[in-house]
């Protein structure tokens, strides 16, 4: 971070602090609202890292948080395992299925990359029909809500919002350094030139697997939250509109941004619900509009226009020149 | 980071025990001396959006309802949501509709996975649910969901009709089935087998399936054709359904072809594929089929597209989901005359698991409306028909699944 900017290090832990009082602040449904938005964030930062910093493009990240969700469900349903333990299970799981679909797509760039994961996206739904014994076909797995603590005095909502606020607080932190570090400038730097990358012995083959994986990872650790939060799981949850809602969301937020995950999870949660208020008739077509402003207005995605419009504040503030 | 998280949970300690006791709710939530609200969603948007006209049908009866008076003086406050047929997305929405809008309760939603999704919510938190648009068979269940109710004959209780027709009126049955892979079409297939017993694994021959993003089903129909089946139990949407009776014919398979409720519009399937090719099909019917002929000049039928042009003139007059709507809808109305000026929830519940008798001028004559305390099956009775080429003819006794 530059210097005469010290004091946007204070956003994050104001962020942070505004996330905990808000449940304090909001009644349940809201609070549920925002513990979809910390869900989606997750989510989203994991496709980011994948698509935004690695630069491979996937258009069937439903599939990773289906299968987290239905990981986190199969759990509870047929093994009675605490819920705590199936959130980095269903990580783990998603990180090694990722990895795994990583090696074959390493052949395929960009638009290709995309049509094969666009399939794994389609293919979702029916596969979880097919599995009915663990799955419950078409008909999903209905879960109990997690009950909070006893002792907290908080609401099933309260406990659901902090445990995600938790995971996503770890994630975050974790992906931070993760990308701040060496591995970022790899994984940056075969997104830029791959070939250069190689030249400079980046392990390519080896980095793109393993950011498949952890980005995989994100996104499953997001479905299994969202298999609490939702209290139940159906192949209809997963549909391929999932993944693309997924890519608005990165693309919104701001590509290669952290915050931006936050940013793109607020829009994909709260505009749709707009775009019905005002016109019941046609809210797609309202979403696309505000879609096509947004890319208008904010091409870099809201974290990168934010932080262009931070610098240059922060310039005319320095030579004096305010307004 | 460690002295955020300090203050943070300063302010916690603060302000939580402030706000996490909210104000009490009231005693009838959502019902005012003049008004009750009432909650739904719908696929508005979606691969399931064919479904949306249901609610926007409901809607416009209940504005004629409130243009006339009202019921017993309150007027209906319908909030209809989208939730694209996406479970996480009903639950969202129901959610705002519980505890944001305040309904007195939710009506209609629509969809099996949907309504799973909100089914223990909505009896956790007692709030009828009432009426849901599912043919599933888990939604009459009043000792474990005491809020949820269903509305329509479930496929399982079609299934039992044809499988009843069949044991009955074909002495050497060799069973083909097509039925689309989900639980709509599994439960169809359910019911079958349920009431043929153990004679099922004898008489069904072959089991063929289609998924619904499948572009023909020919081969199926092939398939079945050669299994020598001379029975077809036909469990498909109407797309598939055009297709399939089409195909039998076109390859001269003349079975008995049992056509599945679901498809059995004259103008949406059986025009499409061929009056001559749909001669002799047989279904199960509850309701009045708008394109049918027959009804052409029925009371009720006439009352309808008075209604259609008047409340709702872009809806299609040709699509049974209209006629659907405005039934349901009638059936909720029912209750609410009924329930006098308590509105509470507890007894909107109690008055819907008590309606004796009820005829609605779009329910086949002589069809009724029935609950108890331990019946939460609105419709259960069906009654089959042939296509004569022009019309359903109705024949043989109404079916009562409520009887056995």
């Amino acid at each position: 971070m530059r210097r005469g900017q010290g004091w946007l290090r204070a956003i994050p832990p104001a962020a942070l602090a505004l996330g905990c009082v808000l449940p304090f602040l909001l009644s349940n449904f809201r609070l549920f609202q925002f513990t979809q938005v910390g869900i989606y964030a997750i989510a989203l930062l994991g496709l980011n890292i994948l698509t935004g910093y690695n630069g491979q493009i996937s258009l069937g990240h439903g599939a990773f948080y289906a299968l987290g969700a239905y990981t986190t469900a199969i759990m509870i349903d047929k093994w009675n395992v605490p819920y705590g333990w199936t959130i980095p299970v269903a990580g783990l799981v998603c990180l090694a299925v990722g990895f795994l679909f990583g090696i074959p797509a390493l052949r395929l760039e960009g638009l290709y990359l995309a049509l094969a994961t666009f399939a794994l996206a389609l293919a979702v739904p029916q596969i979880l029909k097919y599995f009915e014994y663990w799955t419950g076909g078409s008909q999903g797995i209905v879960l109990s809500k997690p009950e909070p603590p006893l002792g907290l005095g908080l609401s099933p909502d309260q406990w659901l919002y902090f445990v995600t606020l938790g995971v996503l607080v770890v994630l975050f932190v974790l992906g931070a350094n993760l990308l701040r570090g060496r591995t970022g400038r790899a994984i940056v730097a075969i997104r830029d030139n791959p070939i250069a990358a190689q030249a400079m012995g980046v392990n390519s083959a080896l980095y793109k697997s393993l950011t498949f994986g952890v980005s995989a990872a994100y996104t499953g650790v997001a479905g299994a939250l969202s298999a609490l939060a939702i209290a139940f799981v159906a192949p209809d949850a997963f549909n391929v509109f999932l993944s693309i809602t997924f890519l608005v969301g990165i693309v919104i937020g701001g590509l290669a941004s952290i915050s931006g995950a936050i940013f793109g999870a607020l829009f994909i949660q709260f505009v749709p619900n707009w775009a019905q208020e005002i016109s019941k008739a046609a809210p797609w077509a309202m979403y696309g509009i505000f879609l096509i402003v947004f890319m208008y207005v904010m091409p870099r995605g809201i974290a990168g226009s934010l932080w262009l419009a931070w610098t240059r504040l922060a310039r005319v503030g320095r030579t004096g020149r305010a307004g | 980071m460690k002295r955020t998280r300090l203050v943070a949970l300063a302010l916690v300690g603060v302000l939580g025990p402030l706000l996490v006791a909210g104000p009490a709710a009231a005693q009838s939530p959502g019902v005012t001396p003049t008004e009750i609200k009432i909650g739904n969603t719908n696929p508005y948007s979606g691969p399931a959006s064919a479904y949306g006209t249901i609610g926007k049908v409901i809607a416009a009866y209940f504005k004629k309802v409130n243009d006339e008076g009202g019921i017993n003086g309150r007027t209906i406050d319908f909030v209809t949501l989208d939730d694209g047929y996406s479970p996480p997305k009903t639950v969202e929405m129901v959610r705002r509709l519980v505890e944001q809008d305040q309904v007195a309760f939710v009506f209609q939603t629509l969809g099996t996975p949907t309504n799973s999704a909100i089914h223990k919510y909505l009896n956790q938190a007692k709030v009828p649910h009432l009426f849901v648009a599912t043919g599933a068979t888990k939604w009459g269940d009043p000792q474990h969901f005491p809020w949820t109710m269903g509305w329509q004959p479930t496929y399982q209780t079609e299934g039992h009709i044809y499988a009843q027709y069949v044991l009955k009126n074909v002495p050497n049955a060799k069973i083909g089935i097509l039925y689309q892979n989900d639980d709509y079409g599994k439960d169809y297939v359910k019911g079958l087998k349920d009431a043929l017993g153990d004679a099922a694994k004898k008489l069904i021959v072959l089991e063929q399936s289609y998924e619904v993003t499948d572009p023909t089903i020919d081969s199926q129909i092939v398939n079945l054709k050669n299994s020598g089946a001379n029975v077809f139990y036909n469990v498909t949407i109407p797309k598939f359904a055009v297709q399939a009776i089409k195909k039998a014919h076109d390859i001269g398979w003349k079975p008995l072809h049992l056509l599945n409720n679901v498809s059995a519009s004259v103008d949406v399937v059986l025009k499409p594929a061929g009056l001559e090719a749909s001669k002799d099909l047989i279904t199960a019917l509850y309701l009045k089929d708008p394109t049918d002929p027959q009804w052409r000049n029925d009371a009720g039928m006439k009352d309808w597209l008075v209604f259609m042009q008047k409340y709702y003139p872009e809806g299609n007059t040709k699509d049974a989901f209209n006629v659907y709507g405005y039934t349901v809808a009638q059936g909720l109305v029912h209750v609410l005359k009924q329930c006098g000026k308590d509105l509470s929830r507890e007894n909107v519940m109690r008055q819907a698991a008590n309606i004796k008798d009820l005829a609605l001028p779009l329910l086949l004559p002589g069809i009724k409306v029935n609950t108890s305390p331990t019946d939460f099956y609105p419709i259960e009775q069906e009654q089959l028909a042939k296509f004569d080429g022009e019309r359903w003819a109705l024949f043989g006794e109404i079916y009562d699944a409520g009887k056995k």
